[in-house]
């Protein structure tokens, strides 16, 4: 597992249920974040040529490597749009959510 | 310590994340640090976050946005607090990890300064790395240390009397190698690759190192989301930023441009600087001749 995973958040009824400290999981994750996002990436796999500089450059961690070529979580993608405007090859677009209706 | 390993890139980074599904507002600058930098180190890192930006978007419980060993330590104490770590891994006989910190400008250049020193002085191995996006954002973009000359923000209002901030940005990366720490490197996340060298080159390093990473804060800066690396290459192209280093007491200069690009424009994409006068940006283009001046008779280009 690459990525930490969403997971279901049990609502503590007892005080038992409490964690005793402060501490918690690492990478415990019960929210996402997509609904944050006005815009979504997608990428064009005819153009993307694997360079992976997107990866690199963005903020959530949310592009992933595919069989060469790049992929995105989008439940967490907030759509900032870096990955796009930072391509070399303008591989990735910006489309409003909701607009890709067909898939 | 860690064996040598060869340089870290794109194609062989690890493919695992650490700081996963954060809060941070989109577009952040300081979150691709955050990312970076547990990415480079890997999973067996303790990572010390300060009162900032990354733990009030890095632990909203029970959100845990942290696949590693992380804690937020008190505002001024990051470096103490990394002090702790190293000297309790040590004392358990742990091999192979990092102890790092991640602190913003304000709790570095201001706050922390003093735990840092302390540090630094202690020959501690530790890597601390300050993300400066310029001011407090976390509590809503108030000056700190690291605000340069003319930036509008909270508490430095442009008006008719005075252009925002009037103090230049403190000179972090000069003040910390003058500790005569055994690795400081400044960096830009507009430079990516640079950036990934230097946090491996202070990982390898048996000491203290410091990373002082420019990070831009779109939120806070007024610039749009998606402009946050082109700022920070920008920032370096227009001389108003440099990427350096500094070991074996001597500057390194690692990237000499032999023509600036136009400052006004890397100012005017900001609405931080919007206000500024043709005259306060000839007095910004005048104190970064004088200090590449400085820089080119002194350090080794």
């Amino acid at each position: 597992m690459n990525r930490p995973k969403l997971r279901e958040y049990a609502k503590p009824k007892h005080i038992k249920d409490y964690p005793v400290g402060p501490c918690y999981t690492a990478g415990h994750l019960v929210t996402e974040n997509a609904s944050w996002r006005t815009e979504k990436p997608i990428v064009e796999s005819n153009k993307c040529i694997g360079c992976f500089y997107c990866y690199l450059c963005c903020p959530e961690g949310v592009i992933y490597k595919k069989d060469k070529l790049v992929d995105i979580d989008y439940a967490f993608c907030k759509g900032c749009g870096i990955c796009a405007r930072v391509c070399p090859k303008k591989a990735i677009k910006m489309i409003r959510e909701g607009e890709d209706h067909e898939k | 310590m860690s064996k040598v390993r060869g340089t870290i890139n794109a194609g062989n980074i690890t493919d695992k994340e650490f700081f996963y599904g954060h809060k941070a507002c989109a577009g952040c600058g300081g979150s691709i640090v955050v990312r970076l930098v547990l990415k480079v180190l890997g999973e067996r890192t303790f990572t010390v976050i300060p009162a900032g930006c990354m733990s009030a978007v890095g632990f909203v419980y029970p959100q845990l946005c942290f696949a590693n060993n992380a804690i937020i330590s008190t505002f001024a104490g990051t470096a103490s607090m990394l002090s702790g770590i190293a000297a309790g891994a040590k004392a358990l006989g742990l091999k192979d990890y990092h102890v790092v910190g991640i602190a913003g400008d304000g709790g570095t250049a201001d706050i922390g300064i003093q735990a840092l020193s302390g540090a630094i002085d202690r020959g501690d191995k530790i890597i601390y790395i300050c993300y400066d996006n310029e001011a407090y954002m976390n509590t809503g973009i108030q000056k700190s240390g690291l605000t340069p000359y003319g930036a509008k923000t909270t508490t430095t209002p442009a008006g008719d009397n005075i252009p925002g901030t009037l103090t230049q940005k403190k000179n972090m990366f000069e003040i910390v190698a003058a500790h005569g720490i055994d690795y400081a490197a400044t960096a830009s996340i507009g430079y990516i690759q640079d950036f990934i060298n230097k946090i491996q080159k202070a990982s390898q390093v048996d000491g203290t190192s410091y990373i002082h990473v420019f990070a831009p804060c779109p939120t806070g800066w007024g610039a749009p989301l998606d402009s946050a690396i082109d700022i920070a290459k920008e920032v370096v192209d227009c001389g108003l930023w440099y990427l350096a280093e500094y070991e074996n007491n001597e500057y390194t200069l690692n990237k000499n441009p032999k023509k600036f690009t136009s400052v006004e424009e890397y100012l005017k994409k900001q609405s931080r600087f919007k206000h500024l006068t043709k005259e306060d940006i000839d007095r910004i283009i005048i104190s970064r001749d004088k200090k590449w001046n400085l820089i080119r008779s002194k350090w080794s280009c």
